[in-house]
């Protein structure tokens, strides 16, 4: 499927003018979000992600450069048109008592909906499908007070939906959710981009899924700027690490993704293969313990569904790590 | 069917604040004065014509206006506790008329002003509350914190109060003799030739509020998704400033300012309707609110002999319904 360009940008700069003068957040960003994509704006806290999201969903003014969204400058766009091209979801709590995820969904279609607000039947057709599609049926009737954050999170997401929008916003749409939540948003978002061509454009601080589901990341940073690309074009340039290794993070090339640093004290042997052996490698990793199939004095097998220190037998990781704490003892 | 119970109830309560008063007048012979019948002059006449009619019309438009106007600046404010007398909206009214009560020296009671002192009063009462509205605006700005602007607004509401002590000070004894009486709350200041301007004036402002449905549905979103769908907040700001502004002004002018009824009235028609679907609420509001006055009214006028003041009834509604409120509120957020 060939993609078009729906959002570009060009000379850009965002941050926010005053009576000291600009302050300004990121500059000359010329870059393009495409149909059907889903990109993820990844950077720091106070690098300036909610500042390029406001400026380029139309809340705030650039303070140099412009937007460009479906080939039409965003200042030319009147507020209906606006409402009608960009969605958005955003980290602001509704303040919602007694009202039910259908009505909100409902609020979705405001730019489409005559004086009273009252929907047409395209309209309910248009809430039926956001609400099928982000799989929020048996929430339909719950009151919004009522929700976890998670389910509200996908309730704004259906909101977006119903709009109708080639573009969708979303700030930090995974903060605050718990691991499964995050995932299921994650590829909520990922899939939608595929199956109705929308452009997705999301900030995050969940690095790691945000390089395993992304099309495209856009890397942010105060002193380095932004750099945006495919993850694993980024990660080749060597990119990825610029932005984010540090001391006791360092990047894994083999699968793309950061891992924690641990200073390693010592060298065991491991022998074995599968997850046995992957699972001890690890638990002795972060315990500072390096494995190698070269001989050394300790000698750990794990094959079989059995692990054995020197030959000793290990009912679980815990006693061989167990074993392996007393056997350094002994030698020191 | 909630609408028919509400409307069945005003019925009945307008029909018992015509009914009972200091005098004893029968029933049957309300009926027949009512309906044109039976003697054309006489004091029974006088009383309900001329007294008890326009006291419980009265009753039934400032209900209705302050429930509106209270429920308007709760979703404007995206806060439960906010209202015209919380957010020191009627003492912006307070502090117009007693500008002009006590600088003219100030005759008993309002309804004893001639046109010219009304529309003075009027005016001040308006600019008042429209000043203090202005200022929250733009204290909403700057002070993204709900709670923060509630005491702000509280602050504003303290400041004018010492204006207005400050004015008492220096006025004479009748003029503080007036405001006070004023200040006690009544719904029976609106005269009956006065009392078509008076509907006129809340009609316009209830009018106005029903025009607003949709974009105050929008906004409980917050601003910034209600900005996103289309919604132009600076217009919807200055038609929510114009709308509670003439709302409170125009009953405060008259009825004196009269606590809870804008704060607490429209938790109870959420709790009524189960919805905050202003299509739904606030013709929802304007019958409970017109069903809230009369109450009011009846319990100011029920006891032998005396009239309490209105100020002296509506916290007996108002507080109750609050604390639930805040209570409910504490137990939500855990």
């Amino acid at each position: 499927m060939r993609r078009k360009v729906t959002i570009r940008t060009s000379e850009l700069s965002t941050g926010y003018r005053d009576k000291h003068g600009d302050s300004v957040i990121s500059n000359s960003l010329d870059e393009c979000l495409y149909s059907g994509e889903l990109t993820c704006l990844i950077g720091p806290n106070g690098a300036g992600k909610s500042t390029l999201l406001r400026t380029l969903a139309g809340f705030q003014k650039p303070l140099k450069g412009s937007v460009e969204i479906m080939g039409k400058d965003i200042t030319s766009y009147s507020d209906r048109d606006l409402a009608r091209t960009v969605s958005v979801v955003l980290t602001e709590k509704p303040l919602l008592e007694n009202m039910d995820v259908e009505t909100l969904v409902s609020l979705g279609r405001a730019p489409y909906t005559g004086f009273w607000g009252r929907l047409s039947e395209e309209d309910h057709k248009a809430v039926e499908s956001a609400i099928r599609l982000t799989g929020i049926e048996t929430l339909r009737h719950r009151m919004v007070q009522t929700l976890s954050d998670g389910e509200r999170q996908k309730v704004m997401i259906a909101k977006a939906f119903a709009q109708e929008t080639p573009v969708i916003f979303l700030d930090e749409p995974t903060a605050f959710l718990d691991f499964p939540s995050k995932v299921d948003i994650m590829q909520l978002l990922f899939s939608l981009s595929r199956k109705l061509d929308k452009t997705i454009f999301l900030s995050t601080h969940d690095l790691d899924l945000a390089l395993q589901l992304a099309d495209k990341v856009w890397l942010i940073d105060k002193k380095i700027g932004i750099s945006a690309g495919v993850p694993e074009d980024l990660s080749l340039s060597g990119r990825l690490s610029e932005y984010f290794v540090r001391p006791g993070i360092y990047f894994d090339s083999s699968d793309g993704l950061f891992k924690i640093d641990v200073k390693m004290r010592s060298e065991v042997c491991l022998r074995g293969e599968g997850e046995l052996a992957n699972m001890a490698r690890k638990a002795l990793y972060r315990n500072g313990i390096f494995c190698t199939k070269d001989k050394r004095p300790l000698e750990i097998t794990a094959c079989s569904g059995m692990i054995s220190v020197n030959g000793r037998e290990c009912a679980s990781i815990a006693a061989m790590l167990d074993a392996v704490a007393a056997w350094q003892k002994e030698d020191f | 069917m909630r609408f028919v119970i509400l409307t069945v109830s005003l019925v009945i309560l307008f029909f018992l604040n015509l009914f009972v008063g200091s005098v004893d007048i029968p029933p049957a012979e309300v009926m027949d004065i009512l309906f044109g019948k039976g003697e054309s002059e006489g004091p029974y006449r006088f009383i309900v014509i001329g007294s008890r009619l326009p006291q419980a019309v009265t009753a039934i438009l400032a209900g209705a206006a302050l429930t509106v106007s209270g429920l308007m600046l709760q979703t404007a404010f995206r806060n439960p506790l906010a209202g015209p007398s919380i957010l020191g909206i009627t003492s912006g009214s307070s502090l117009g008329v007693a500008l002009v009560i006590l600088l003219l020296g100030g005759s008993v009671s309002a309804a004893g002003y001639s046109w010219g002192g009304y529309m003075a009063i009027l005016i001040g009462s308006f600019i008042g509350s429209i000043a203090i509205m202005g200022l929250l605006l733009l204290f909403s700005i700057w002070l993204k914190n709900d709670l923060m602007l509630l005491i702000a607004g509280i602050m504003v509401g303290y400041l004018t109060s010492s204006v207005i002590t400050l004015l008492n000070y220096l006025s004479t004894a009748e003029g503080v003799h007036g405001y006070a009486m004023w200040g006690m709350g009544n719904f029976n200041g609106v005269a009956l030739g006065q009392l078509s301007f008076f509907s006129i004036a809340v009609a316009v402002g209830l009018l106005f509020s029903i025009l607003m449905v949709k974009p105050l549905n929008v906004i409980l979103l917050g601003e910034n998704y209600a900005r996103n769908l289309g919604v132009k907040m600076q217009w919807v700001r200055n038609m929510l400033l114009v709308t509670t502004g003439v709302l409170t002004s125009v009953v405060t002018a008259f009825c004196g300012p009269v606590s809870f009824i804008g704060l607490a009235v429209p938790h109870i028609v959420r709790m009524i309707f189960q919805t905050s679907d202003h299509r739904i609420i606030i013709p929802g509001c304007i019958v409970t609110g017109a069903v809230v006055g009369l109450v009011c009214n009846l319990l100011c006028i029920l006891p032998e002999n005396i009239i309490l003041p209105l100020n002296g009834v509506t916290p007996l509604i108002g507080v109750p319904v609050i604390l639930y409120v805040i209570f409910k509120e504490r137990r939500g957020r855990r």
